[in-house]
């Protein structure tokens, strides 16, 4: 079996394990279903990566050959995506156990055949080369994703939930809507194909409506500023095994579908020269940053605040979208890891404390430094990559991010970008402060350290934080391999 | 005029568009919101297939005597999205149920109100 006709399995691995996990009782086999799933499809995703770097892969699927079949594309870019997400939801999974043990205690058969779906359905988005089997994907995971969130113990979280439904299929019916004219225009439904007709039909108003669309649709889903409303009570009050899911990957995915349309689709010497949309995504971005970062630092609530800064990072990202340069778009890639990576460290330390105390307030946070000295020191971390201190992940990502904007001369940019990290130790620092110099109430629950099995994944993950922090060969290698693919030998001016 | 008219379905495509926004942003009741959800992809629906209909050409199946057909692959499309449309409804009216059973009411402002009374 080449590696070729591999790929396909990193999705129907997890789609199979779906089924079988809906039927299985109890509570180990089906986390260790679903755990054998998710490493599957990350084995197959980590051989994948090495050999979509150098060629593009093409899988047609009944061997329908592709501009007619469908097919699975995948380049330096999806292959580093898709890498993240299965990678991140196995890392997840580990930690999973007794968490969802304690939050969903009956009925996890269903559940974790739902976050199964929601994976398969994410891993599709990012291998497929059909636009309209990326909508499908996109609306399996979105499904699977509402009926996540709907498991949170907190009645609120069925209303979170019930919003980003709402705002969700608003946003995928935008997408559909932008493909179906790119369809009307070019008679194709392959993005390989449209981006070699695009070109010939670009200068109407019907390609402009559809870049239009595609971009408000994605904007919603990756919760671009202006329309990231759903994310911080999904966030907040979903079971916290899948906060740490989704901070991970599921706005992610979301960038990647915005970028390979703007970029491979319509190519960026129109969609970023002729159009605006370098400053509409700079305004943007830089708004996300900032009100995303200020949010966030009055936040009772850890989980609320962690959120409010994902819409923050997501600026960041945008940012670097926006300079559309190969080092703009490396940094934006980079950042998408390093969040990942550093999001669901801080989660992950959240959650234990979730699990021992019960509750994200602040408040309760008090004093825990001194009884959960692991888990908060794990937090504090964390805390240091998503501010940008030298040797942690987010550091490497925030220096690309800078370096990308002096390409350019954009000055004000680079004092933006520190000012909003300023943000970022403020409201790192209030839950530090919380747990170190702040006596614990006597009337508040007493608690020990959290079990090892919450503890190390996390560790895990804030030890990878420094090791991409001072290792950067896998990153910014696959960073800029994947910037490199999007703009497809360097067209820009 | 008659060109006003031969887009006639296109019209029909923005004004239920128009309306199922209309109803998923300005109605409280949630029962509501997910009818002006479905409105809204059911008028995207509609411009697929109105997209696949060539002038003149005959229903896709091959027959004797017939050069011109109309493009069958938005049909086949749309069919899927149908299927992800009454997936949807389907979910959406779930979440409806539960959140009556949680809080006795599905109407957008009571909803509010309850929460105010536990905020954190």
């Amino acid at each position: 079996m080449t590696i070729t006709e591999l790929m396909p399995f990193s999705v129907l691995v997890p789609l199979i394990a779906a089924l079988v996990c809906a039927l299985l009782p109890g509570r180990f086999w089906p986390w260790a279903v679903t755990l054998g799933a998710c490493i599957a499809a990350a084995v197959i995703a980590a051989i994948t990566l090495p050999a979509a770097t150098d060629l593009t892969l093409s899988y047609a699927f009944g061997n329908w050959p592709p501009p007619i079949g469908i097919e699975y594309r995948v380049d330096a870019a999806n292959a580093f995506v898709a890498l993240l997400v299965a990678g991140m939801a196995a890392i997840a999974l580990t930690w999973a156990k007794k968490s969802v043990d304690q939050e969903i205690p009956e009925r996890q058969g269903t559940f974790y055949a739902l976050f199964l779906l929601a994976l398969a359905g994410l891993l599709g988005i990012t291998l497929s080369g059909d636009a309209f089997n990326i909508f499908v994907f996109l609306e399996i995971s979105s499904l699977a994703t509402y009926g996540l969130i709907a498991h949170g113990r907190d009645r609120r979280a069925l209303l979170a939930s019930f919003r980003y439904l709402i705002m969700g299929t608003v946003g995928a019916t935008f997408l559909l809507i932008g493909i179906g004219f790119l369809y009307i225009m070019t008679g194709t439904l392959n993005l390989a194909d449209l981006a070699e007709r695009v070109p010939e039909v670009r200068d109407t108003s019907t390609v402009r409506a559809a870049l239009a669309f595609i971009i408000v649709g994605m904007g919603i889903k990756l919760a671009l500023l202006p329309l990231h409303l759903w994310l911080p009570n999904a966030y907040t009050y979903a079971p916290s095994f899948v906060t740490v899911f989704l901070a991970g990957t599921a706005t992610k995915v979301a960038l990647y579908v915005m970028l390979r349309f703007v970029y491979t689709v319509f190519a960026p010497d129109w969609s970023f020269v002729v159009l605006p949309l370098s400053t509409v995504f700079m305004i943007l971005g830089v708004a996300g940053m900032f009100v995303g970062s200020w949010v966030a630092l009055f936040q009772p609530n850890i989980k609320r605040m962690l959120a409010y800064s994902s819409v923050a990072q997501v600026g960041y990202m945008v940012l670097g979208v926006s300079l559309a340069s190969v080092i703009g778009l490396t940094a934006a890639f980079l950042h998408l890891f390093n969040h990942a990576l550093m999001k669901t460290a801080l989660f992950m330390a959240v959650g234990t404390v979730i699990y021992q105390v019960g509750s994200a307030r602040i408040s309760d946070f008090r004093g825990l430094g001194r009884t959960m000295p692991w888990t908060l020191t794990a937090f504090a971390l964390a805390g240091l990559s998503i501010i940008g201190i030298p040797t942690t992940a987010g550091f490497v990502s925030k220096w690309y991010l800078i370096q990308a904007a002096l390409e350019q001369g954009q000055w004000f940019l680079v004092v933006l970008i520190l000012i909003t990290s300023l943000m970022a130790v403020i409201y790192i620092w209030r839950v530090i402060e919380a747990a170190w110099f702040q006596e614990r109430d006597p009337k508040q629950r007493q608690v020990g350290e959290a079990p090892l099995a919450l503890l190390i994944p996390t560790w895990v993950l804030v030890a990878l934080n420094f090791y991409f922090g001072l290792d950067t060969r896998l990153t910014v290698g696959g960073a800029t391999a994947a910037a490199e693919a999007l703009l497809g030998g360097g067209i820009m001016p | 005029m008659m060109t006003a008219l031969s887009f006639f379905n296109y019209w029909v495509v923005v004004i239920l568009m128009m309306i199922g926004f209309y109803c998923v942003i300005a109605r409280g009741n949630m029962a509501k919101k997910i009818m002006g959800l479905n409105l809204f992809q059911t008028s995207v629906f509609i411009l697929f297939i109105s997209a696949g209909k060539i002038v003149g050409g005959s229903t896709p199946i091959l027959r004797e005597g017939v050069e011109v057909y109309s493009n069958p692959l938005p049909h086949v499309l749309i069919l899927t999205a149908i299927v992800v449309g009454v997936a949807t409804t389907a979910v959406g009216l779930a979440l409806a149920v539960r959140i009556n059973e949680a809080y006795g009411s599905i109407e957008d402002d009571h909803l509010s109100e309850k929460d105010s009374g536990d905020e954190e």
